[in-house]
């Protein structure tokens, strides 16, 4: 496999027919015919930022043409991610309908690609884990891969801007990887727990895999949070699920 | 794990915001979630802000849960200290 790929900045239709900004990152070859899968990174609530954007590359370097939008673009056009996340922050953050929205347009963006199988995953990180969720129970995906994200299952709190999803999950379209830290408190261990048993309960395709010595955010390689083990584990069992249900 | 919840407040006053200049604060956001450069996998964060200006206007702080409380106290101990009159 090469490790030769392009970057760039594109615009996608998004949810209420919106031009998104995203990042599009396309491995090197011929581009013209439908040989490979797509993947969308939903970003986390910190931002469009260089580390999801890595994110996006690397996935490139695995094969697949992989693309992130700007969720935060409506309220922050042009600023750096981190006064993109304040600013929408200090808006609600992004409602769940306009996130199925962006995620729709952009597996639609990658679908019309003339290197597509027609198959498209997504993934997400943190508030992006939940995301990811979310997005496989209301659009048509091919997998979704879950890295630690709050409030899919379990109480949320009414002051909330968001629910949980288990009214969702009946709905869930495709085969879901979630990957967890066991000292993690959100989710915490017994909230991955009531997710696996209603995956199991109502028959749909999942791999979980928790870590010990691990928490919340134990991918992310800037962070104290971040454990090479679980991380490097991990980055293995999402690159693995891909070449199973992106094929 | 992003907590999701946000508290704001109005603002009458002034930060020292990019490129050195000082702007009108309107608007503070506060809010305990993830860092973007403190060193913790937590922190009360607060951005003083003016949306009017753009998303950039915007003074960011970081602090652990306990500079936070002793920030809190310091600026109730500040403000108990003002002679009688001089608040505004």
């Amino acid at each position: 496999m090469s490790d030769t790929l392009s970057a760039a900045t594109v615009t996608i239709t998004g949810a209420g027919d919106d031009e998104v900004e995203a990042y599009l990152a396309r491995p090197e070859g011929a581009q013209d015919a439908p040989s490979r899968g797509g993947v969308v990174v939903i970003h986390h609530m910190p931002g469009y930022d260089r580390a999801t954007k890595e994110m996006v590359r690397r996935f490139a370097e695995l094969g697949y043409d992989a693309i992130c939008p700007n969720l935060y673009v409506r309220e922050a056009p042009g600023a750096d991610p981190d006064d993109a996340a304040a600013a929408a922050r200090a808006q609600g953050g992004v409602p769940d309908d306009r996130l199925v929205g962006d995620v729709g347009g952009a597996a639609a963006y990658l679908r019309a690609l003339g290197t597509s199988n027609g198959k498209v995953g997504v993934i997400g990180h943190c508030s992006g884990g939940r995301h990811a969720v979310l997005a496989v129970c209301r659009l048509d995906l091919q997998a979704a891969v879950d890295c630690y994200g709050a409030f899919v299952t379990g109480e949320v709190p009414p002051e909330r801007p968001i629910t949980n999803l288990v009214d969702q999950l009946p709905h869930l379209s495709a085969p879901l990887l979630g990957l967890f830290g066991n000292e993690d408190t959100h989710p915490s261990p017994e909230e991955v727990d009531e997710l696996e048993q209603i995956l199991r309960d109502q028959g749909s395709a999942y791999e979980f895999h928790r870590y010990d010595d691990a928490g919340h955010a134990f991918f992310t390689v800037d962070r104290p949070s971040y454990r090479v083990a679980a991380a490097n584990d991990g980055w293995e069992r999402i690159a693995a699920f891909f070449d199973t249900q992106l094929a | 794990m992003c907590t999701y919840t946000t508290e704001t407040a109005s603002m009458d006053g002034s930060a020292k915001g990019p490129g050195g200049a000082w702007f009108h604060v309107t608007d503070a956001t506060v809010y305990y979630d993830h860092p973007v450069h403190a060193m913790a996998d937590h922190t009360l964060n607060i951005d003083l802000a003016d949306p009017s200006r753009g998303p950039g206007a915007r003074v960011a702080l970081e602090l652990t849960a306990s500079s936070a409380r002793e920030l809190v106290t310091a600026i109730e101990a500040a403000l108990a200290a003002v002679p009688r009159g001089l608040l505004t």
